[in-house]
């Protein structure tokens, strides 16, 4: 059932204020989520005057500024710095994204930082993704096949069907889109959300793998599909340009489809 | 879903900016909402005419003063919205539409197209 306000022990408060250094040209204030969960009080928001003279140009700079220069304690995900990672996806400026590809110029006034929305947080800007790695898992993302592999050769495809693959392979896992979307909010234990659905997809697209039907058996249900209501929101955010709402209606299709 | 360790919820509603995509899809629940309750409200009215001509002159005076107008204005307005973006997703689940940029246009001539054709409702009804 959707709850559309947060839990009393997840509610927002007001947190610090850090000053940017004397001196200081082009300021701008930097409002980060903040948990502590050793203190066990609610969530603060704490803002940063950091000086973009002296912080690279992405969202990603302005906090590791942050975390070397005025708070060692700030907790967040990352790695690449370059959008293939996906460990920085976080909330930025109202909406999902990847910290280190989202440019500090892109976003008016303040910039809010928060973690991914709707999620349990383990740490300022750290959610605990268990589920969704779970729920991944669960559509079995590897190929499976029934027939021997050819003995003197790889299982081969044309250009066509590995062109069938594009828009589906290159996903990285930020899960961006699924903590995007409304319906995963409301659903998540039972609808599989964006993300892991464009992965069913990829491997019943896939002209290798020989399960297509037992994964469209899997899918048929009102709640791990059919909770998809076309909201959009995942394409909308997806850092890498991906469509989970029409892999998702292609599986829908599909599943009609086979009713003959 | 239950939360380990007292673990707090990350803001979703409260912090994030929905695209326009987003707000039509709201909007459609809303409107559909909105069309059973006018609906309803339609039924009590028909039971008016049939209660005779005392009753059905109230409701007439309910339904001519300007507060009734404009519920008559937003029931016309959310059965136009409700079918517009009703035949979006009717194209939406035949597999097309689903690029970006066609999905945020298709978003904007749902609303011109609930919007034009409320107006064209209520001029022939008034002429």
């Amino acid at each position: 059932m959707a709850k559309f306000t947060l839990p009393a022990n997840s509610v927002v408060k007001t947190g610090l204020k850090y000053e940017a250094a004397d001196g200081a040209k082009r300021v701008r204030n930097v409002v980060v989520y903040r948990y502590d969960p050793d203190t066990g009080e609610n969530p603060r928001t704490d803002t940063y005057a950091i000086d973009l003279d002296k912080c690279g140009p992405m969202v990603l700079d302005a906090l590791i500024t942050i975390k070397n220069e005025v708070d060692a304690g700030l907790t967040f995900r990352r790695s690449c710095r370059e959008g293939i990672c996906g460990s920085c996806a976080m909330n930025i400026d109202g909406g999902n994204t990847l910290a280190c590809t989202k440019a500090i110029d892109d976003i008016k006034g303040d910039i809010r930082v928060y973690p991914l929305p709707h999620m349990p947080v383990v740490k300022d800007l750290v959610p605990d993704l268990t589920n969704f790695y779970a729920q991944h898992a669960s559509i079995e993302p590897w190929i499976k096949t029934s027939t021997a592999t050819p003995p003197d050769r790889e299982r081969l495809q044309s250009k066509e069907e590995r062109g069938r693959l594009d828009g589906l392979y290159e996903c990285i896992m930020c899960a961006c889109c699924s903590t995007s979307c409304p319906s995963y909010w409301w659903n998540s234990d039972r609808y599989l959300g964006p993300a892991t659905l464009l992965a069913a997809y990829r491997w019943v697209a896939d002209s290798r793998d020989e399960a297509t039907g037992e994964r469209l058996d899997e899918l048929e249900d009102p709640f791990k599909l059919y909770r998809c209501h076309t909201i959009m929101n995942c394409a909308q955010v997806c850092p890498k340009s991906l469509n989970p709402a029409k892999a998702i209606a292609e599986l829908k299709k599909l599943l009609v489809l086979r009713r003959g | 879903m239950a939360l380990e360790d007292n673990r707090p919820l990350s803001p979703h509603l409260q912090v994030y900016r929905l695209p326009l995509t987003a707000v039509l899809s709201v909007a459609h629940r809303l409107t559909g909402l909105a069309i059973v309750l006018g609906t309803v409200l339609l039924v009590l009215a028909l039971f008016t005419v049939a209660a005779g001509p005392q009753a059905y002159a109230t409701t007439y005076m309910l339904l001519d003063s300007w507060a009734g107008r404009l519920l008559l204005i937003a029931f016309t307005f959310a059965l136009y919205f409700h079918l517009c973006n009703g035949l979006r997703h009717l194209v939406w689940d035949m597999g097309y539409g689903f690029e970006l940029e066609t999905a945020d246009r298709s978003a904007l001539l749902t609303l011109a197209g609930a919007a034009v054709l409320t107006v064209v409702t209520w001029l022939v009804a008034l002429l």
